[in-house]
């Protein structure tokens, strides 16, 4: 390939005459490697089995999710975030909700807040157990992923449940839910939270004390605290580096001052930090899904699903045909003509992989004049050719998988 | 309201010292809802970025997008949002650029993160970061005609005569 030669050729000056060393390798692992999980490319230049230099391509699955929102009304706009991050989407969907309510000022009821809360912090074990389980098949542990499935297989029954849907949810609606959780949902909630103790148990037996994979994983693709900050790392692979932000403790949003959580982190930033990481964060979430259970026995209101904003939620269909008022309010909020104000407001929350950011400016019109989403894992991938030069291509894998790259948010 | 909490001292602090530096004409602010919002002329962006980060401790860049208001004489622009840690503290700076010359320094050298956030400033709005190690296109393909995020880029093809927009359109 021509581009190899315009590259810096710094693996020439010590280059040993007859040994071979200078046949090097152009190899393309993706757009679509089963090893890549999700559609990007990476440009690998190879001497054996090491990397030398690297250049990544993305965009395959680019959907111009900034464009159309500019042609949607606030509420259509809930569809598309679910699209970016789909592996924990209802945070997507609740993140761009929190966002906008923090434009209209809405306030909501603290029943509304604590069940995002359980919803939020479901979604993010199903985020940690598929990176954590991919980590392992990666590293060639196959049973964690075929195991371990069944749990994020039960979190989407509960979506099912709550909102009918499994993967992309489009949970929630501008100021609460659509409806109440019924009883069913409660209980797989209340049997998620007594069985997964044991399964993660499980899981720490197999892999965390595990000879094999700590000789894999430990000091494979590493990153010091001062450049991940430098590169703009948030969520699990900025803690496992040592930094211990966390939008949820730094900028609480949704009643989270109101739980009582630790933030695990790590030392190295490498495979085996972000795994425990990610593991501890698990039991961190399932505590904060205990406590808000509790508090929502404490509520004797067990009703309210949603803020009193008769200009965002939609009316019971029963009163839409026999009451004038509701009809008005249902055709007003399905045509999008409820009114915004003008306004600029950033909202951050702790998704999955990291701060996820909603930035809307608002004209006053009936669609956001601009809307920005801060995808975490656009910002911290760009470090990935800095983390796996000089390493074997083997390790570059892991060190994929272990950063949780989503084509998805990646692309939006 | 939502319990949003404003940190007027720190925000008056970062205006003082932005003052003391580059002087009362030097910049605008303005409280949009939480956050401080700074209005730089790009003469000064790089200085001003490279002194709250260096003096006022904002390490972190959170995000960088860009923006388009058409009608206005400097029509396009640039947001930084920037975070310091430590203290909890968000702020956003803004700076305009012409159409004509829509030219920025790049922060690169500042914070490496803003290499990928530049080339996409690039790819749909078309401000050129002077000074970036690789300024091409990074979401949209390289031989793309145009600047997609810009407001007068159509979203649906515009011959389109099967969609009549007087009512759902913008």
């Amino acid at each position: 390939m021509s581009e190899t030669t315009e590259r810096t050729d710094h693996w020439k000056d010590d280059h040993v005459v007859g040994d071979g060393l200078n046949e090097l390798t152009t190899l393309n692992l993706g757009p679509t490697h089963p090893a890549t999980h999700g559609i990007f490319q990476n440009i690998l230049t190879l001497d054996g089995e090491i990397i030398l230099d690297t250049e990544q391509t993305i965009g395959y699955i680019h959907r111009a999710f900034e464009k159309i929102c500019e042609r949607r009304p606030f509420y259509q706009i809930t569809t598309l975030t679910d699209r970016m991050n789909y592996c924990s989407a209802p945070i997507n969907n609740m993140g761009w909700h929190m966002a906008v309510e923090k434009l209209l000022g809405i306030d909501l009821p603290k029943r509304v807040e604590y069940m995002r809360v359980i919803i939020m912090e479901l979604s993010r074990i199903t985020d940690h157990i598929i990176c954590n389980t991919i980590i392992s098949q990666d590293a060639g542990a196959t049973t964690p992923f075929l195991y371990y499935y069944q749990f994020r297989e039960r979190v989407y029954e509960v979506y099912e449940e709550i909102c009918g849907a499994r993967l992309t949810t489009n949970m929630g609606r501008i100021g609460g839910f659509e409806r109440n959780f019924s009883d069913l949902a409660w209980e797989r909630i209340r049997a998620i939270i007594k069985d997964l103790p044991a399964a993660l148990v499980e899981f720490d037996n197999l892999l965390v004390r595990n000879r094999v994979f700590m000789d894999r994983s430990i000091n494979c693709g590493p990153i010091s605290a001062e450049r991940a900050l430098a590169y703009g790392f948030t969520g699990p692979n900025l803690r496992a580096a040592g930094v211990d932000y966390d939008v949820r403790v730094a900028d609480p949003y949704s009643s989270y001052e109101d739980f009582d959580f630790d933030i695990p982190i790590g030392r190295s930033g490498d495979v085996y930090d972000r795994f425990t990481v990610r593991q501890a964060e698990m039991r961190q979430s399932l505590s904060i899904i205990r406590q808000a259970l509790d508090k929502l026995d404490k509520i004797s209101d067990k009703t309210t699903f949603h803020g009193d904003v008769p200009d965002w939620v939609l009316p019971p269909k029963q009163e839409v045909y026999n009451d004038m008022e509701a009809l008005i309010y249902h055709f007003k909020i399905v045509m999008g003509e409820t009114e915004v104000p003008v306004g600029e407001i950033y909202h951050c929350v702790e998704g999955g992989n990291g701060e996820l950011g909603f930035y809307i400016v608002s004209d006053g019109g009936r669609t956001p004049f601009r809307v920005h989403f801060r995808r975490p894992c656009f910002i911290y991938y760009q470090s990935f050719p800095e983390i796996i030069k000089g390493g074997m291509l083997s390790d570059a894998i892991l060190t994929m998988s272990s950063m949780n790259v989503i084509a998805g948010e990646l692309d939006a | 309201m939502p319990a949003f909490t404003i940190k007027t001292e720190r925000d008056q602090l970062t205006i003082d010292k932005l003052t003391e530096r580059f002087g009362a004409d030097g910049f605008t602010h303005e409280r949009l809802y939480d956050t401080m919002c700074f209005v730089v002329p790009k003469e000064h962006i790089h200085d001003v970025l490279r002194f709250l980060r260096d003096e006022l401790d904002f390490t972190f860049l959170t995000s960088l997008c860009g923006m388009h208001f058409p009608g206005l004489p400097l029509e396009l622009g640039a947001v930084y949002f920037l975070h310091n840690m430590r203290l909890g503290h968000r702020i956003r700076v803004k700076t305009h650029v012409s159409l004509k010359e829509a030219k920025l320094p790049t922060v690169t050298d500042l914070w490496p993160t803003a290499n990928w956030m530049e080339r996409e400033t690039w790819d749909f709005f078309g401000i050129d970061f002077v000074g970036h190690p690789n300024m091409k296109r990074i979401l949209n393909m390289e031989d793309f005609p145009a600047f997609p995020m810009r407001k007068d880029y159509p979203l649906e093809d515009p011959t389109r005569e099967d969609k009549n927009d007087t009512f759902f359109g913008r």
